[in-house]
């Protein structure tokens, strides 16, 4: 069938199953904005490039699919760089389709060029220049593969606006032919058979789960896997809602902000299982000394993974979904009891950290406002953990990974590898696009949401029932937060005091918003926002500037030796 | 250590983009890289010879060049029985008087001398990169005016081709 290269991409889109794109119109692009009209397919107008990507990134963690953003040539594709990157971190399947200048014009420095692909090359899975129309469909069709198989991550397609205007013979490719990408399932059953051995003799081990286990779907068969052994397990933050918060196994986070019990468990375990995870030097610590007495596994479907950050003594490269269930089968046939039999005075210890140092605990301020934990907390009364979370970074992000109850995984989606602020709002839009029938919840400080805070006007033109919770301290609460322990309480620009009324800007932009002051509002105020209201809500709420997250290990220090503080 | 990485990519644009920018973002250090066309179109052949602490760390830099899409296959050919080759044109100053004794020490390392002019000439040896080291040390008494050298190339011994490897 002929038709535009434009055209063609709105039609593969469709055969990939894409039900929402997120964008910004310019030049280069409009042939294609033009195809998306006349070919129907639905569109979201964020009020910044950035915004689009972010949102993409949302609605793939939500939904599971691949999020698609349009940006134009040149600027469009740079604002577009930060989502892409945090995408990258995070594993997150994203196609951006970006415009770019008529071949002839490519490499002149020509108005609105930017080489995207340059610029994005090491910081996606894969990216495309499309100069030559015949080359569109099949292109695409690997995009969409690369992005969501295997260990997924960003592909940049950028498409030269004659691309768009060519007459091409449609034809969706039915076959990939990719000679160096062949995305790894089952790997060697051998070392799931050394790993069971391992883990019979094992008398104080610990499983270690990240956002692999989100993104393969196994937090059933890791469920399992800690039912059938007894074996305790700590998340990452991208592994949070992979173990419900009040399975007695679950020890909550590990590494900077994590649990007293998750630290003190990986310094002192015999065995250490890390599923889906990259041991980031956030949850290691002093690298040298994670672990270091334990026999470390690694499961990983990425074997680029094994052996970067920390040195491990067996290896498990495959898909989760392949490996998991067989690892289940073969514990299963091995006498699970003795598992549970060869840990019980190891969860004895684990017990007695849980009761020495819980959350939550009461933190010591000296200034007024509604302390954060009880923030998360009551929201957590509320919704039961049946919503889907959403954060953005810095102090807030910590104490809602750290209170948030989780009952489901795909229920927590913060900017984990890249730390990005401003991904918050337009990330908790894409997701709710995605999951409309849940309750989708923004956690943001007053610093993040003012990074992106231009897509409250998205929010609130598309009639987004998004719930966004501003924990507002007048200050970059993290950086406050270092600079009170490390730099002598010498608070250099990061305060936000200003003549900015946060109520007033989500008003300005059309979305209901109201201030909580004091702690006996917070209850009634949060139900009016979750529960009453039924468009979209901003509340701002005004907590103090010294509480600090705690437990905190220094950087560069072991996981063992945190910073407490707490109830003096 | 020295090791030297065959990697079989596609012929595709910006490869080679992709692999260097890979190598120096997770700062591998590298002593050399030359690529080139194969005896299938479609294929580029890139011989990278690399300096690392350990076979960990070896690992990871096959493991994380693996990932590129367009990287085909990776052979470590120091594994391998195999044979280097490193070609260099160096150009030296030599005159009527010290031109025979120039022609004598090209013939001891078997180079060959393929432009004369009235000042300098021009030396091509092919050959391990000690030896051209050794050459190039050799030829600062007549005075080198410049040196351009390929980067090291390699090839299994044997029957099989790397892809089948």
């Amino acid at each position: 069938m002929k038709m535009l290269g434009s055209e063609a991409i709105i039609e593969c889109l469709k055969r990939e199953g894409v039900d929402l794109i997120f964008g910004y119109p310019g030049g280069a692009v409009l042939t294609l904005y033009d195809a998306i009209h006349k070919l129907q397919l639905p569109h979201i107008l964020t009020r910044h490039e950035q915004g689009a990507v972010h949102a993409a990134d949302g609605y793939a963690r939500a939904t599971g699919k691949t999020g698609v953003c349009f940006a134009t040539s040149g600027p469009g594709g740079t604002n577009l760089v930060t989502g892409i990157a945090n995408a990258y971190m995070d594993s997150v399947p994203i196609v951006a389709i970006t415009g770019q200048v008529s071949v002839d014009l490519i490499g002149k420095d020509s108005f609105q060029e930017a080489d995207i692909c340059g610029i994005t090359t090491p910081i996606t899975k894969h990216n495309y220049l499309v100069k030559k129309p015949e080359e569109l469909t099949r292109v695409l069709k690997e995009a969409f593969y690369i992005a969501s198989t295997g260990r997924p991550g960003p592909v940049v397609v950028d498409v030269s606006k004659d691309v768009f205007n060519a007459v091409i013979d449609f034809e969706y490719p039915e076959e990939i032919s990719l000679r160096g990408y062949s995305p790894v399932f089952a790997g060697e059953e051998e070392s799931i058979d050394q790993l069971v051995e391992v883990m019979k003799k094992a008398k104080k081990p610990l499983i270690f789960v990240g956002g692999g286990v989100v993104l393969s779907d196994t937090s059933n068969e890791l469920r399992k896997l800690t039912e059938l052994t007894g074996f305790p397990v700590t998340t990452s933050i991208m592994g949070l809602g992979t173990i419900p918060s009040d399975d007695p196994n679950c020890l909550g986070m590990l590494g900077m902000h994590g649990t007293y019990v998750a630290n003190m468990g990986a310094v002192d375990c015999d065995f250490l299982l890390g599923i889906g995870v990259r041991f980031d030097d956030r949850v290691t610590g002093l690298v040298k000394k994670f672990a270091s007495n334990a026999y470390i596994a690694h499961m990983d479907i990425d074997k680029a993974e094994v052996n970067k950050n920390v040195l491990v003594d067996l290896k498990v490269v495959g898909d989760l979904k392949w490996s998991l269930p067989l690892l289940l089968d073969k514990i299963e046939k091995s006498n699970p009891e003795k598992y549970r039999e060869n840990v019980k005075e190891w969860m004895t210890q684990i017990k007695e950290w849980q009761q020495e140092v819980p959350l939550p605990q009461t933190y010591p301020t000296t200034d007024e406002g509604i302390l954060p934990e009880k923030i998360i907390t009551e929201v957590s009364n509320i919704t039961g953990g049946d919503a889907t979370l959403v954060t953005d970074v810095g102090q807030h992000q910590m104490w809602a990974a750290q209170y948030s109850k989780f009952i489901k995984p795909r229920s927590f989606f913060t900017s984990g590898g890249l730390g990005a602020m401003g991904y918050g709002l337009p990330a908790a839009m894409g997701a709710k696009f995605g999951i409309p029938q849940e309750q989708v919840i923004l956690f943001t400080g007053d610093g993040s949401i003012m990074m992106n805070c231009q897509e409250l006007s998205t929010i609130a033109d598309n009639d987004l029932p998004l719930k966004i919770i501003v924990l507002n301290n007048e200050v970059l609460g993290m950086v406050h937060q270092w600079q009170r322990m490390f730099y002598g309480g010498r608070y250099i620009h990061s305060t936000t005091k200003g003549k900015t009324d946060l109520v007033k800007l989500a008003e300005a932009m059309g979305v209901t918003a109201f201030r909580i002051e004091k702690e006996e509002e917070l209850v009634a105020g949060l139900r009016k926002a979750l529960i009453e209201i039924k468009g979209p809500v901003l509340v701002d709420i005004v907590i103090p500037q010294t509480a600090n997250v705690l437990p905190m290990v220094p950087p560069g220090s072991r996981l063992d030796q945190m910073i407490l503080g707490g109830k003096d | 250590m020295n090791r030297t990485l065959a990697v079989l990519t596609e012929n595709k644009p910006g490869v080679l983009t992709h692999i260097a920018g890979l190598i120096s973002r997770r700062s591998f250090n590298i002593e050399s890289i030359a690529a080139s066309y194969t005896e299938e179109p479609d294929m580029t052949r890139i011989t990278i010879d690399v300096t690392v602490e350990d076979d960990v760390q070896l690992e990871q830099i096959i493991n994380q060049l693996s990932k590129l899409i367009y990287v085909i296959k990776i052979v470590n050919l120091t594994d391998e029985d195999s044979i280097t080759r490193e070609l260099a044109l160096i150009k030296v100053v030599a005159d009527k008087h010290n031109r025979s004794e120039l022609r004598n020490v090209v013939e001891i390392f078997r180079a060959k001398i393929i432009d004369v002019n009235r000042e300098t000439v021009v030396i091509e040896l092919t050959g391990h990169e000690r030896k051209i080291d050794a050459f190039c040390e050799v030829l600062r008494d007549f005075g080198i005016i410049e040196i351009v050298r390929t980067g090291k190339i390699a090839l299994s011994r044997g029957p099989l081709a790397a892809k089948d490897m």
